[in-house]
C-alpha cells in the first residue's frame, strides 16, 4: 500500500521536469551555450579589418591585458555605476513613497487603477523613441530651451548644451531610465506590500503608532525579499544600460564619453567583428555583475540572518 | 546558508533571463521601425503600380539567370529603370533585361549595415551558387578602398572596358576606385565636385553684394574665410557648423590617414582643428552635427546661416526647397568654389569578383556611366552633376544649366573647374572611421570641454576600435 503510493507521487512529479523542459532547453540554448562561447571566445584574437578577416588565433589573455591596459574601462563601468545610482535613487524612493500611499488601508486613494496605469506607461514606450524624444526636446535649439528662453531664464545667444555636458548629459539619461523604470519597481513593491499581513498594520494602529513608525517598522522590514530582487534585477538593469545612453548620443557616449556604458563599449567592437575583445569585455561584465550582485545579497540579508 | 544559495540563484537566474530581453527588446524595435520607415519611404517613392503583394511575391521563375546588385538606397536602382533602356521593372525588388532577371539587394546604410552585410556576402562569393553571387554592388568613397583594394572587385580592364572608353570622365572619380597597383576598379556616372553655398542676403548685408566673384574672393583662402567669418559673426550671423568645413580640410590632405598602421594627423588636420576651434571661440561657427535640426535651422532666413557646404546635389535634396518659407523656396543661394577645391557624396559601381554576367555588368557600366546621351538625361531630369567634361560644359554655357533656388546662377561652371582641381592621392581604406571619429572627437574640444590632447586621444582610442590592428602614432 504504501509503496504504491510512493510510485504514483513520482509517477505525478515526473511531469514537473516535463514542463520545465521547454525552459531547461531555451535556457541552455539562449543563456548557457552562449556564455560558454563567449568565455571560450575571449582567448581568440578574431577581428576584420576591411574585407580581411584576422584569426581566430589562440592568445591566451592578451585581450583581457589590452582591456584592463587603459583606464577606459574603468571609467566606462564608473559611468555607468554613476548614471545608475543617479536614476536608482529617486526611482527606489519614490517608488517606495507610492507603493505606501496605494496601499495605505488609512488613506484610501481613489482611482487607483488609473494612476497604477499612467505611472507605468512610460515602460510601454520603447526606450529608443523616448530617448529620441529627449533628444529633440532637449536639443540646443530644441523646446525646452525655447521655453526657458521664452522665461527669461535662460540666454537666448548662449542656450545651454544639455547634451554637450558631462552632468546634464548624465542626468537626462539617469531621468529617463528613472521615468521608464518606477513605475515597474513601484508595482513591485506594492505587491510585496499588499503581501503583508492586515492585521500587523491594525495591530499597530491599535498600539498608536504613528504611520511612520508603521512604515519603517513594519512595512521595511517585511519588504525585504522584494527590495532585494528590485535591487538586484535595477542593478544588473543598469549595469546593462544600453538603449537610452546609445540613441541619445547617438553612439558615441560625448561629451567625451563621459556617458559612455559598459554595454555601449561592447558595441563598438563590433564595428569590427573583435569578437575576442568583446569576449573579454563580456566576461569582465559577467565578473562584475555576479560579484556586485552577491555583495547586494549579503548586505542586505545581513540583519535577515540572526533571526534565523 | 542553503537557503541563501538557492535564492540568489533563482534570483539571478530570474535576472538573467529578463534582463537581456528587455534589453535585446529595445534594440530589436529601432531595427524594426527603421526597416518600416523605410520601406514605407521606398514605397512611397515607388508609389507607381506596385502593390504589398507584389513586393513580397517573386515574379522570378524557378531556376531563371540572375543579376544581383547590392545597393544601400532606391537612387542606383530608379536611374537604371529611367534610362538604361531594355530594364523593365517587375516589382519593387526584381526587374528584367533581356532574359536576365535582376535582383536589388537593398540594404540602408545606417550603422554599417550596408557593409556588413556585403562584406559577409562577398567573403562567402567564392562558395557561392553561380545565381546567388553579387554580380555588381555600389559603393560610396569614404570606404571604396576598402572594397577596391581587394580581391573581391574586378578591374574595369578584365571587364573590357578601356581608357578611350572612359576618357571623359573626370580624374578624380577614377582616383578613388583605384586599387594600390593602379588598376581602376569602378565607375561613377557622378560628379560631386563642391562649393561653399551662401545666403545671398547676408552676402549683400556683410559683404556689399551677392555677385559670386565678390564672394569667393571674400573666401578665396582659409584666411580670408576667417576674416570674413569673423565679419560675418559681427553682424549676428553664423558662417557654418565646423562640420561643414571639414571635407574641404579632409579632401586636401598632404598624406594617408594610415602609414605603416600607425595612424597620421595630417598637417591639414590640424589647421582644421585649430581654425575651428579659434572660429567657435570667436562665436564665428558652431559645432552642430550635419542633418541634425540645429544645423538645419539656416534653411530658413530667421535660422541666420550664411552658407553651407555641399555638392550639386545639396541643391535639391538638402534645403528644403519645397517649404516655401525657406531661402531656397524664394532663390535666395548662390554658389562658388569657396576656399579649397573638394567633393562630397558620390556612388561608384563596382563588379563583384566571381560574377557569371560580366558582359552585361559591363554593359550596364558603359551605358551608365560612359554614354554621353544618358548622362545628359540624368543630368536634366534628375540633376545630378554628372561625371562627363563635355555634358558639364554644355550645362555651364547654356540655360539648361541655371537653378532657380540659387536665384538663377549656373553653377555648373564653377563645378566642373572644381572637379578638375580635386586631388585624391592620399585616400586609405581606414578613411570612414577616421573622419567620423575625428570629427566626434573634435566636438568636445571645440565646446570646451576636453583640451586638444585628450580630444586627440579619445580620436585615436575610438580609431583603434575600429581597427584594432591599427596603432596610436
Amino acid at each position: 500500500m504504501e509503496k504504491q503510493k510512493n510510485s504514483k507521487v513520482v509517477e505525478y512529479n515526473r511531469w514537473g521536469y516535463i514542463f520545465l523542459i521547454p525552459f531547461m532547453l531555451v535556457y541552455t540554448v539562449f543563456q548557457l551555450i552562449p556564455l560558454f562561447t563567449t568565455i571560450y571566445n575571449s582567448f581568440f584574437e578574431n577581428y576584420r579589418v576591411g574585407l580581411e578577416q584576422i584569426g581566430p588565433n589562440f592568445i591566451g589573455l592578451e585581450n583581457y591585458v589590452t582591456l584592463f591596459s587603459t583606464p577606459d574601462i574603468w571609467k566606462y563601468f564608473g559611468n555607468t555605476m554613476i548614471m545608475w545610482i543617479m536614476g536608482f535613487v529617486p526611482q527606489i524612493l519614490l517608488s517606495l513613497l507610492l507603493g505606501a500611499w496605494f496601499t495605505s488601508p488609512s488613506l484610501r486613494l481613489k482611482g487607483q487603477q488609473f494612476f497604477k496605469t499612467v505611472i507605468y506607461l512610460p515602460n510601454l514606450i520603447m526606450a529608443s523613441a523616448f530617448a529620441m524624444l529627449f533628444f529633440t526636446l532637449f536639443a540646443n535649439e530644441g523646446p525646452i530651451n525655447s521655453m526657458l528662453i521664452g522665461w527669461g531664464l535662460m540666454d537666448a545667444a548662449e542656450p545651454y548644451k544639455w547634451l554637450s555636458n558631462t552632468f546634464s548629459a548624465r542626468a537626462l539619461v539617469a531621468f529617463m531610465n528613472f521615468l521608464m523604470w518606477f513605475g515597474n519597481t513601484t508595482i513591485l513593491l506594492m505587491s510585496g506590500m499588499l503581501g503583508i499581513d492586515p492585521s500587523l498594520y491594525e495591530a499597530a494602529e491599535v498600539d498608536g503608532a504613528t504611520s511612520n513608525q508603521i512604515f519603517y517598522k513594519i512595512t521595511l522590514p517585511l519588504l525585504k525579499p522584494i527590495l532585494i530582487y528590485v535591487m538586484i534585477t535595477s542593478l544588473i538593469g543598469g549595469l546593462q544600460m544600453f538603449d537610452v545612453p546609445q540613441i541619445l548620443t547617438n553612439g558615441t557616449g560625448d561629451p567625451t564619453r563621459n556617458t559612455m556604458t559598459l554595454i555601449m563599449y561592447l558595441n563598438k567592437h563590433l564595428y569590427s567583428k573583435n569578437f575576442g575583445m568583446g569576449g573579454a569585455l563580456s566576461v569582465f561584465l559577467f565578473v562584475i555583475t555576479a560579484i556586485l550582485s552577491i555583495m547586494v545579497f549579503k548586505f542586505t540579508n545581513a540583519g535577515g540572518k540572526e533571526k534565523k | 546558508m542553503k537557503g541563501f544559495k538557492k535564492k540568489a540563484l533563482a534570483v539571478m537566474m530570474a535576472a538573467a533571463m529578463v534582463v537581456p530581453m528587455v534589453a535585446c527588446g529595445g534594440g530589436d524595435d529601432t531595427a524594426t521601425t527603421d526597416t518600416t520607415t523605410d520601406t514605407a519611404t521606398e514605397e512611397t517613392t515607388e508609389a507607381e503600380d506596385t502593390t504589398e503583394e507584389e513586393a513580397s511575391e517573386s515574379k522570378i521563375p524557378a531556376g531563371a539567370h540572375i543579376l544581383n546588385i547590392y545597393a544601400w538606397n532606391e537612387e542606383f536602382k530608379s536611374r537604371l529603370t529611367d534610362h538604361y533602356k531594355g530594364y523593365e521593372e517587375l516589382s519593387a525588388t526584381e526587374g528584367k533585361i533581356g532574359d536576365t532577371y535582376v535582383k536589388w539587394n537593398i540594404t540602408p546604410s545606417d550603422d554599417n549595415a550596408y557593409q556588413n552585410n556585403l562584406d559577409d556576402t562577398l567573403l562567402k562569393q567564392a562558395d557561392a551558387a553561380d545565381d546567388d553571387k553579387i554580380d555588381m554592388f555600389l559603393v560610396e568613397a569614404d570606404y571604396a578602398l576598402k572594397y577596391v583594394d581587394t580581391d573581391a572587385t574586378m578591374s574595369m580592364k578584365d571587364l573590357g572596358i578601356t581608357d578611350e572608353d572612359l576618357a571623359d570622365q573626370y580624374t578624380y572619380t577614377q582616383k578613388i576606385v583605384t586599387d594600390s597597383n593602379g588598376n581602376l576598379k569602378g565607375s561613377s556616372w557622378q560628379a560631386c565636385s563642391a562649393g561653399l553655398i551662401y545666403n545671398r542676403e547676408a552676402a549683400k548685408e556683410i559683404l556689399g553684394s551677392d555677385d559670386p566673384e565678390t564672394v569667393q574672393a571674400a573666401v578665396a583662402d582659409w584666411d580670408k574665410y576667417a576674416e570674413t567669418a569673423k565679419k560675418v559673426a559681427a553682424a549676428g550671423y553664423t558662417m557654418c557648423s565646423v562640420n561643414d568645413t571639414y571635407r574641404v580640410y579632409s579632401n586636401n590632405v598632404s598624406g594617408k590617414w594610415v602609414q605603416d598602421d600607425k595612424i597620421v594627423i595630417d598637417k591639414n588636420m590640424e589647421k582644421w582643428i585649430d581654425d575651428s576651434k579659434a572660429l567657435v571661440d570667436a562665436k564665428a561657427e558652431d559645432t552642430d552635427d550635419l542633418w541634425g535640426d540645429d544645423w538645419a535651422k539656416g534653411k530658413r532666413p530667421d535660422g541666420k546661416v550664411f552658407c553651407y557646404f555641399g555638392p550639386a546635389w545639396f541643391f535639391n535634396f538638402c534645403l528644403d526647397v519645397d517649404d516655401s518659407e525657406t531661402i531656397a523656396a524664394n532663390g535666395g543661394w548662390g554658389f562658388c568654389e569657396g576656399p579649397q577645391s573638394y567633393y562630397w557624396g558620390g556612388t561608384w559601381i563596382c563588379a563583384a569578383t566571381g560574377t557569371d554576367d560580366a558582359d552585361l555588368v559591363k554593359d550596364i557600366i558603359l551605358t551608365m556611366t560612359t554614354d554621353k546621351d544618358v548622362l545628359k538625361e540624368i543630368a536634366t531630369a534628375d540633376s545630378d552633376c554628372v561625371n562627363s567634361k563635355s555634358v558639364l560644359a554644355d550645362l555651364a554655357s547654356s540655360d539648361e544649366g541655371n537653378i532657380a533656388l540659387l536665384g538663377g546662377q549656373n553653377p555648373y561652371k564653377q563645378l566642373a573647374a572644381g572637379a578638375e582641381k580635386i586631388d585624391l592621392s592620399n585616400l586609405s581604406k581606414y578613411d570612414q572611421g577616421c573622419n567620423e571619429e575625428l570629427q566626434a572627437a573634435m566636438k568636445a574640444y571645440f565646446e570646451g570641454n576636453s583640451t586638444k590632447e585628450d580630444a586627440i586621444k579619445a580620436f585615436q582610442t575610438a580609431v583603434i576600435e575600429k581597427y584594432p590592428n591599427l596603432k596610436a602614432e
